[in-house]
């Protein structure tokens, strides 16, 4: 059987890094893959070491802006671990409630467009739906609605009212019934566990190999978690549960997020109603020489900072990893041997930045036909239409 | 007016390109579909391809690799085709400006019609911005 | 295996190998070590002692280029960084890439934006940076001036 190339992307909507990916193809099935990333690349790493050390959190915070806290956060653990020292209290709980409440919208983003892929848009309209609540609660702690600024070294730029509490509670908690609802239908829908379960399957040993991260190592059995691992903030504090699972296909990828959302609203739930009193900030007076390493849990996974410092107001040397450059090569593992119409869930479902899939281009060798990103997702979608018809429940 | 361009505003169908961004426009202009925003109340679509737009969204701060892809589907565009810049970024390139890997800023590349500030703006804005592009343009010709 | 006794492990293995062994924190270890001893060693931690490799972190010290390779072991919480140092004007190392999976994208990173060589490295072609950008440029090098004088860096107001 002849072997025909699919050109992939770079242009993706939704996603923080384009990525170009060429797949193999022997009739249906994909038997090699490449990526091609960079056309997002910014050189935030140099435009870093031109910032001092308190400007620096506003450039990384613009890395992504769907994890845009999380880079704050392990920078300013990295600056932190220089020289050793502790952030006032207060300022570790406002920094959990950030934190968590931008994996609950990640997640639910994420959500959203595995279900527009799978073809089922009501999904994807709802939970959006539902996501705008948790922007609303992050835009009353914060003042917008993405990119927070609520991060310096040493502490929070902003405190968190008494008055704002039960507004805040009231709508991260509003999320939570729809949330159980999806998490029945995904447990008991016959169709996406045909569509998903047995897809994709990153096994541990795999997982471990290529150093995957977050849910997408979680999905595959291994407990890794650095909330759990390496406790930071409050979280050793709180009574919380690392969501594990052992199958490591889509299905699993999708359970262990949604599992972890409403874990979070628990965090959050917590975190808002013994919220200390306090300062809010260390002040750091200057930042003595020395190297500090900073990680966190970003909702992708771990998300990791080392920052160097000769005792200038500015750092010498910023390293930044996001977590999707680890979780990125797995594709190697997981696509090859699947059909092309299960491609586009299979790489949505590291939660690469969403929608790397919204925009294909299939070509045949030949050039006798050709797709378009759009007829990819088509053709996911008539594959869920077509099961739903086979397993009996109408179109 | 020329018919394409009337039958353009009537329905625009947008299409969005993001030239190395931090993803944040991006989820903004994607929101603008979803039920709290609802941008096709006026008659604006998400087209999944580009011989399907009238409107380009464009973000992001054109670096070096995206920016060849950018000028090659702005060719593919069917004219008329109107340009949107939306975030500080496609704007001037906000804090990227001195980056290696940014070297020219959108409008020195394409013609941009509207610029939409903001990091990021928000849906409301980008709605208004694209809303201010129709009367604009409808009121010119 | 506790924490003194995974250090006394690599200690006796890699013991002409340390040059500078630095106990920072309770989660943090630094080690300098030969360039040579990267490969059996790195291999040590993540094979036999089940370390995670978070990152490798490239950078340029004007007289020198360091690479230090973050390990973690998650059920000791603690990071171990192995420290190499490399002439600057002929940085070369054996790749890790060609071994592990997890370490082959970071050292496509750092051959393009530092200039290191990895030797036997499988894949090194541009990982971030655009195929057009022209050789022997590092932008991430102390000393990297504009090379483009198409570029534009004021706001043009």
């Amino acid at each position: 059987m002849g072997r025909t190339i699919v050109p992939i992307g770079p242009y993706h909507p939704l996603q923080e890094e384009p990525e170009f990916f060429s797949l193999t193809v022997e009739g249906e099935r994909v038997v090699d893959i490449d990526v091609r990333i960079g056309y997002n690349h910014r050189g935030i790493e140099k435009l870093s070491e031109r910032k001092n050390f308190d400007q620096s959190t506003f450039v990384i915070e613009r890395i992504c802006g769907i994890c845009s806290t999380s880079h704050p956060f392990a920078y300013t653990r990295a600056v932190e671990d220089i020289f050793p020292m502790d952030v006032p209290e207060r300022a570790k709980y406002i920094r959990t409630i950030i934190a968590e409440g931008e994996r609950i919208h990640s997640h639910l983003l994420w959500l959203g467009l595995a279900g527009h892929f799978l073809g089922y848009n009501t999904v994807y309209m709802w939970v959006w739906k539902l996501r705008e609540e948790i922007l609303d609660a992050m835009e009353i702690l914060s003042g917008n609605r993405n990119n927070y600024a609520m991060f310096k070294p040493g502490g929070v730029r902003r405190d968190i009212k008494e008055s704002d509490i039960p507004d805040v509670l009231r709508k991260v908690e509003s999320i939570v019934g729809t949330l159980e609802m999806l998490r029945d239908a995904i447990m008991d829908d016959p169709v996406i566990h045909a569509r998903t379960k047995g897809v994709g399957v990153l096994t541990k040993e795999k997982s471990i190999e290529f150093s995957a991260l977050g849910p997408t190592s979680r999905a595959s059995g291994v407990a890794r978690d650095v909330r759990k691992d390496s406790p930071y903030a409050v979280y050793d504090r709180l009574d919380w549960d690392m969501i594990v699972t052992q199958n490591g296909d889509v299905f699993d990828k999708v359970v262990v997020r949604v599992l972890e959302m409403l874990e979070s609203v628990k965090i959050i739930r917590a975190c808002l109603l013994n919220l200390p009193g306090g300062e809010i900030d260390a002040k750091i007076k200057n930042v003595p020489p020395g190297e500090g390493v900073g990680h966190i849990e970003a909702p992708r996974g771990e998300t990791f900072h080392y920052v160097r410092s000769d005792g200038t107001n500015r750092p010498v040397r910023h390293k930044v990893r996001a977590p999707t450059f680890m979780n990125l090569p797995t594709y190697k593992a997981t696509v090859v041997g699947e059909t092309i119409s299960d491609a586009t869930i299979i790489l949505a479902a590291i939660d690469p930045c969403y929608c790397c899939t919204e925009r294909m281009a299939v070509r045949d060798v030949d050039g006798a036909r050709l797709y378009d990103g759009q007829d990819l997702i088509r053709l996911s979608q008539l594959k869920t239409e077509r099961l739903r018809k086979e397993l009996g429940f109408g179109s | 007016m020329s018919m394409k361009l009337k039958a353009l505003l009537k329905s625009p169908w947008v299409f969005h390109l993001s030239t190395g961004s931090c993803n944040n426009c991006d989820i903004e202009v994607l929101d603008c579909l979803t039920p709290r925003f609802d941008i096709e109340r006026f008659g604006m679509l998400l087209a999944g391809s580009i011989k399907h737009a009238d409107v380009l969204l464009v973000t992001g701060s054109c670096n070096r690799m995206s920016v060849e892809r950018m000028k090659r589907m702005y060719e593919q565009v069917p004219r008329p085709c109107l340009v949107v810049a939306i975030g500080e970024c496609a704007l001037s390139r906000g804090m990227f400006i001195h980056s290696y890997n940014c070297p020219v800023p959108l409008d020195q590349i394409i013609p941009v019609d509207v610029y939409i500030p903001g990091c990021p703006p928000k849906p409301e804005a980008i709605i208004a911005g694209v809303v201010k592009l129709i009367e604009k343009v409808g009121s010119k010709t | 295996m506790t924490r003194e006794e995974v250090l006394k492990d690599i200690r006796s293995k890699f013991e002409g190998e340390i040059l500078d062994f630095c106990d920072k924190s309770p989660h943090r270890v630094y080690m300098e070590i030969r360039p040579e001893a990267i490969v059996p060693m790195a291999s040590h931690l993540f094979l036999d002692l089940g370390a995670r490799f978070n990152i490798a972190s490239g950078m340029d010290m004007m007289d020198r280029i360091e690479i230090l390779y973050h390990h973690t072991l998650e059920d000791l919480n603690l990071m171990i960084s192995l420290r190499v140092r490399l002439d600057r004007d002929n940085p070369e190392i054996d790749s890790m890439g060609a071994k592990l999976e997890a370490y082959n994208w970071i050292e496509r990173e750092i051959a393009e934006i530092l200039g290191v060589r990895f030797r036997g490295h499988p894949d090194m072609r541009h990982l971030l940076l655009a195929d057009n950008w022209p050789d022997g440029v590092y932008p991430l090098r102390q000393d990297y001036e504009e090379w483009d004088p198409s570029a534009i860096r004021d706001r043009g107001v």
